[in-house]
């Protein structure tokens, strides 16, 4: 366990490392220029050569990308030649000059919006996933089993966003249940703080919740087949201790261990929802810096989610070893 | 986005072979299909969203009839409001004409299922033929190869998906100009075509790789290689018609994500630019009006989701159509 620990854990680095070669390689090693992106209309040639100078892109990119990774250890400085040089201590990301921010920042500003909303999308798309999932599988073949796995089609079907606009057409504007949204911190205005997040964790998790009923749906059936289900029901047990503690436990490891992994790969949805309901997190600010072509915040933030997903695909495949004895590391 | 669960697609093969009644897969799968009548009502409106695509805009043209014509005797000139109910739908103008210039709102919807079209089919193709050759390679070769492959996919899952079409947007469609791709759409549309395979191949290499394991540890394929067979003979030839069941179904099911896709990145203003317009973008213009015109909201939606579904029921039905342990 310890050295498959430590393998992974290395491994882990190995790809944080040319995870953030890629990204600087796909912003600065193609042809084109990244400054000329930086300027608006009234835009001067004195104007991109000053931008390029203040984002380093006028420096080799290998000293760009040693100045990058010295930041995030050691700190760094910006606009060292003006009369008043940014100081960025580590870890330092890198500095935003559209926003006059650095940008972990930014980042840290906009993080606990994220975090809300995908705490709030993934609780919801988890009971709700996993409890339509059972039921269909108990009542395999009827009505019930027949309308979860249409409401799971549509589910997955309809394209997000316009889920979430119809959810504030009817819901907001047509029937006036709830006030625009608005976002506050739980801890200040919890009541506020629900009216808001309840349709955008809605939105987040509709799709999860989809695939979570089928997954689970067959899932369930499969270990029902099961030569040990068979066993458990022919020594008397009751069904309710067969399904409760044979089947489902079996049954649903996997599912909760995947749901690890889909969880960090919810900051892509967290990008529309966030979207449509104005919410100040990380996909807005995501989709902000991409359309002020603020490069530095976008490797920021690209940067950092990848290196949650890696995270939590190494976390994911460590709790499936502990849970599920069967399953051998090494 | 495309992360089709892999147990999802994997499961069977295209076992050929193994059915001896004397009908091919094919024949096999047809018959199914065809039974499935909710499949065949898919497959008639996908047939016929794909020849609004193709000839819808040329009917439009000898009609006289544009998505770009501003028709300014047809909204108020305070506000630019359609006169009229629903969006001024009229005859001339069946499903309205939009806020502020008066365009044509059915013929805004023919050009973007165009554009739509266009780019999610592409990307699909391209995706499936990348995911395919390099899942074949990794999964016959083994070895350093198959571990180098793997890093790449690792590297290449590790960026979120709809993150990163976003972010290179900007960057990557310079750089498509520079390289001397028209400015402008076309640029545009290339580069989400790229970006959507470039990013979107590992899901359907880990699948593919998954039954090259076992495949070619088969007879047929210890044949191949007793005969003599070059490796491209046996990858290609040999192991490749094995595989077109798990591929067609997850080109299936990848299509209407990457509609999907191209529908969000236009929402978020990412995608194709204006004067063009995607069902994205006219959800996302609708959104200042759909108060007072809610029809702006929902014809455009309303397509978008019937296609999309339509695709995902037909992935649906082909899976079930091609599981060898269904009874039928």
């Amino acid at each position: 366990m310890a050295a498959y620990l430590v393998r992974r854990v290395v491994g882990m680095v190995v790809l944080l490392f040319l995870l953030s070669v890629t990204v600087f390689v796909l912003f600065n090693l193609l042809p084109g220029d990244p400054a000329r992106l930086t300027c608006g209309k009234a835009c001067t040639p004195q104007i991109i050569e000053a931008n390029r100078h203040r984002l380093g892109l006028d420096q080799p990119v290998l000293t760009q990308y040693t100045n990058f990774v010295k930041g995030i250890f050691f700190g760094r400085t910006f606009s060292e030649d003006s009369p008043e040089p940014i100081i960025c201590h580590a870890p330092c990301l890198g500095y935003s000059y559209n926003r006059h921010q650095q940008v972990l920042a930014a980042i840290a500003d906009a993080a606990p919006v994220t975090f809300w909303l995908a705490v709030g999308a993934f609780l919801i798309w988890i009971v709700v996933g996993i409890s339509m999932g059972i039921l269909a599988a108990l009542n395999r073949g009827s009505w019930v089993d027949r309308t979860i796995m249409g409401i799971s089609l549509i589910g997955y079907s309809m394209p997000s966003f316009f889920i979430g606009l119809l959810l504030i057409f009817f819901v907001i504007i047509r029937f006036n249940w709830l006030p625009f949204p608005s976002y506050v911190s739980p801890f200040d205005n919890p009541i506020q703080f629900l009216q808001t997040m309840i349709l955008p964790w809605i939105v987040l998790a509709v799709l999860n919740a989809a695939f979570y009923m089928r997954l689970t749906r067959n899932q369930v059936l499969e270990v029902f087949g099961d030569d040990y289900i068979r066993t458990a029901r022919a020594k008397g047990l009751p069904e309710r201790v067969v399904v409760v503690k044979h089947a489902l436990r079996a049954g649903l490891t996997p599912i909760v261990t995947a749901a690890g992994l889909d969880l960090a790969y919810l900051l892509g949805g967290a990008i529309i929802s966030e979207n449509i309901f104005n919410l100040p997190g990380l996909g807005s600010l995501a989709v902000g810096s991409v359309l002020n072509s603020d490069l530095p915040l976008i490797t920021g933030i690209t940067l950092v989610t990848a290196t949650i997903i890696i995270f939590a695909n190494l976390v994911v495949d460590l709790l499936y070893a502990v849970i599920d004895p069967r399953v051998r590391v090494g | 986005m495309v992360a089709v669960p892999s147990s999802e697609v994997a499961g069977f093969q295209g076992e050929a072979q193994a059915q001896t009644s004397g009908r091919s897969l094919r024949q096999i799968v047809w018959a199914r299909l065809s039974r499935d009548r909710l499949a065949m009502v898919c497959m008639v409106v996908l047939v016929l969203y794909y020849l609004i695509a193709i000839v819808g805009p040329v009917v439009a043209g000898v009609f006289g009839i544009s998505p770009y014509t501003l028709h300014s005797e047809l909204i108020s000139d305070l506000g630019g409001k359609p006169f009229g109910a629903l969006g001024g739908i009229s005859w001339a103008h069946p499903l309205g004409v939009e806020w502020g210039t008066g365009r044509d709102i059915s013929a805004q919807l023919m050009f973007g299922l165009r554009i739509s079209l266009v780019i999610a089919t592409s990307a699909t193709l391209m995706t499936v033929a990348l995911g395919t050759v390099i899942g074949i390679v990794a999964g016959y070769s083994g070895g350093w190869t198959d571990n180098l492959i793997g890093r790449l996919m690792d590297l290449v899952l590790a960026f979120p998906f709809l993150l990163i079409v976003l972010a290179l947007s900007g960057v990557l469609t310079d750089r498509l100009t520079s390289l001397g791709i028209p400015e402008g759409n076309v640029s545009h549309i290339v580069y989400l075509i790229l970006v959507m395979s470039v990013f979107g191949w590992p899901y359907l290499a880990r699948i593919v790789r998954g039954q090259v394991l076992s495949l070619r540890e088969r007879e047929f394929v210890e044949a191949a290689v007793a005969m003599g067979a070059n490796k491209r003979r046996i990858l290609f030839t040999e192991i490749l018609p094995n595989l077109w069941a798990p591929i067609l179904v997850y080109a299936t099911l990848t299509l209407p994500a990457y509609i999907g896709l191209e529908a969000v990145l236009s929402f978020l203003g990412v995608g194709v630019l204006p004067p063009d317009v995607t069902f994205g973008s006219m959800l996302a213009s609708s959104v200042s009006y759909f108060q007072v015109v809610p029809t702006y909201l929902f014809i455009p939606g309303t397509v978008l989701v019937i296609l999309v579904v339509s695709f995902n029921l037909l992935g649906d039905a082909l899976r079930d159509a091609l599981d060898p342990k269904a009874v039928h």
